[in-house]
């Protein structure tokens, strides 16, 4: 046709759904509370595990600041039972959690992509073994698996990361298959097979895009899952070792002196802020990319 | 050479036990150059057709044959080199194009993948122009098109394979009027230009009539007549050609309603008894409920199948 170029207005192009998403990062957030919190508190808190030795105000390892002395001017956040300084132990931690805790999402997408691609790809008995192992890993309550599992491997941080992502990697498996499935058999997908495309570069060029933005969703939303499931771990003694400053072995080690609330709440409160930062965020994405949802934020 | 050729080829749907006899047993061929118009209504098996000539579909009988050679279906394993120059140009140009990468991307990742050669820009603009469009269109995006102009971009992306046949499935019914006719003539200048065989599927005989040196016609998975196309427009010799050549309307207004073809094609689930045409029949006698009418070849390219053709002389040699 040699009549110009009309911008289409399409609906089912995938083009509104990633600026939906570009939106969402840019603009559209501002316009919902939430989402504000949310960025604002992750923000904070990843400001604070970048500057944490600058803005700490003791070395959260020294054990010089008296046994559990209350919260005062010269100790914010009291001390804890090894006479150690509490708010610089909860300014340490978020060098210990986020970091892991992100690591641990990617490397579940990661392996969740790669198995969901290869059972939605290929199908068949592939798919149904792939399937079967996700259905195994569902069958237990992720932290008991993840207990198992690190206490196999034996306690310790690397270990934990280890054994969640073993918890966390069939969730995106299964979105990843079913987003792989119902985008395969979109006729541009098959237009590439018929031109000779292998299967990698299918997955990868003609279907990656299509499954990246929910998956993005999902690993938001997740952070703080992981954030929840690493402390846990580390509270029952499998994950983080003393001394670390780790949020998880504080509030256990708050437990065993209870009367000095100070020493647990704190951390707690640390792991309650930034799990809700980031269910905050993943909840402002889902929206924004959901159609039926996204005309809401925007108006 | 280079011809495609299908031989008694069957598509089967299961579904909840049941089979469902998309394609019955057809046997098709497209020459090089040649464009070979298949027509039929809705849900007559003309796409599980064109799905299985290019391997999209395993036939669950039957084969298709690409310069002599089988064509397999398509499975885990990137299409070999050879079956490469067999393509689909798709029904929606809106979903046939990857919506998130530039149409000159899409163009030199096609003749890449097809071909093994790296695609300059020139290339690109080559064949760009080889379907009518500006060169610059490779810096845009598919939303940013028309329909008829994606349709261009999709035929340009099957041409990137350098083909020898190509099967366009219902390519102009998702188009407006004016594309449609020039997509359609696209069709014929690239078989006439670049000596490509096209098997041209569609519902509009009108079109197909303008554009299709031969006409199959289709009806509940089967072909029942086969020919030029201007002995099967002039004197269709199966009622049911009858009845739609009589349905397409006419410039002068004097088109008919398909009187003689009441009802809607029967659930091909249940196909009915001998003749799948002869409750819609006009000329329908008793013994077509029960005997199964084969290809008759009434003259050595015209084909139909009728009982009634079949007390008529035959053609020597047959």
């Amino acid at each position: 046709m040699s009549t110009p170029a009309e911008p289409t207005a399409d609906p089912t192009v995938d083009t509104a759904t990633d600026a939906r998403a570009i939106g969402v990062l840019t603009r559209s957030p501002w316009r919902q509370p939430l989402a504000v919190i949310g960025i604002v508190v992750i923000v904070g808190w990843l400001l604070v595990a970048v500057l944490a030795p600058m803005i700490a105000p003791a070395d959260p390892l020294a054990q010089t600041f008296g046994k559990l002395s209350p919260p005062s001017a010269e100790h914010p956040f009291g001390t804890d039972n090894l006479n150690r300084d509490v708010l610089s132990r909860v300014l340490h931690g978020a060098r210990i959690s986020i970091p892991l805790a992100m690591l641990l999402v990617v490397l579940s997408a990661v392996v969740g992509a790669i198995m969901g691609g290869i059972a939605g790809y290929f199908g068949g008995w592939v798919d149904a073994a792939i399937m079967r192992v996700t259905d195994l890993v569902f069958a237990f309550p992720a932290i008991i698996l993840a207990m198992a599992v690190s206490a196999a491997l034996g306690p310790g941080l690397s270990n934990a990361v280890l054994a969640l992502t073993i918890v966390l990697w069939p969730g995106y498996a299964r979105v990843i298959r079913g987003l792989v499935l119902s985008a395969g058999q979109q006729e541009y997908v098959q237009a590439s097979r018929l031109l000779g495309s292998s299967a990698l570069r299918t997955l990868t060029v003609e279907l990656g895009p299509s499954v990246a933005g929910p998956v993005l969703v999902l690993v938001a939303l997740d952070v703080g899952n992981a954030i929840l499931l690493l402390s846990g771990l580390s509270f029952l003694g499998l994950g983080a070792q003393p001394p670390a400053a780790e949020w998880g072995a504080m509030v256990s080690a708050g437990t065993a002196v209870f009367d000095s609330w100070w020493v647990g709440l704190f951390p707690g409160l640390a792991i309650l802020t930034v799990v809700l930062g980031f269910n905050f965020l993943g909840d402002t994405i889902r929206d924004a990319l959901d159609p039926r949802t996204a005309r809401a934020i925007r108006s | 050479m280079s011809e495609l050729e299908l031989r008694g080829v069957e598509v089967t749907y299961r579904r909840d036990g049941r089979a469902v006899r998309a394609v019955d047993g057809v046997d098709l061929s497209v020459a090089p150059g040649e464009v070979v118009g298949l027509v039929g209504e809705s849900g007559c098996g003309k796409s599980s057709l064109a799905r299985a000539a290019v391997g999209l579909l395993a036939p669950s009988a039957g084969e298709v044959l690409l310069d002599g050679h089988a064509v397999a279906p398509l499975r885990r394993r990137a299409r070999p080199a050879a079956q490469r120059r067999l393509q689909l140009v798709f029904q929606d140009p809106y979903s046939s194009l990857n919506p998130r990468r530039r149409v000159g991307r899409q163009l030199s990742d096609a003749v890449r993948l097809a071909t093994g050669t790296t695609a300059g820009s020139a290339r690109v603009a080559e064949l760009l122009e080889l379907v009518g469009l500006d060169p610059a269109m490779a810096q845009r995006y598919p939303h940013e098109l028309s329909g008829g102009q994606r349709q261009r971009i999709a035929v340009a992306r099957a041409l990137a394979a350098e083909p020898v046949q190509l099967v366009a499935d219902e390519p102009i019914s998702a188009l407006d009027a004016s594309a449609q006719a020039q997509v359609a003539d696209l069709f014929v200048t690239l078989a006439r230009k670049l000596g490509i065989g096209v098997l041209f599927i569609s519902h509009d005989l009108a079109i197909v009539r303008e554009i299709a040196d031969r006409i199959a016609v289709m009806y509940l998975g089967r072909v029942v007549e086969i020919g030029p196309t201007a002995q099967v427009w002039d004197r269709p010799r199966h009622p049911y050609t009858a009845a739609l050549t009589a349905a397409v309307p006419r410039a002068d207004g004097a088109g008919t309603l398909p009187q003689d073809l009441p009802g809607d094609v029967p659930d091909p689930a249940a196909p009915p008894s001998g003749c799948h045409f002869h409750p819609r029949c006009p000329l329908a006698i008793d013994d077509c409920s029960t005997r199964d009418p084969r290809l008759l070849d009434l003259t050595p390219d015209h084909a139909a199948a009728c009982i009634l053709l079949e007390d008529e002389p035959a053609v020597p040699g047959r």
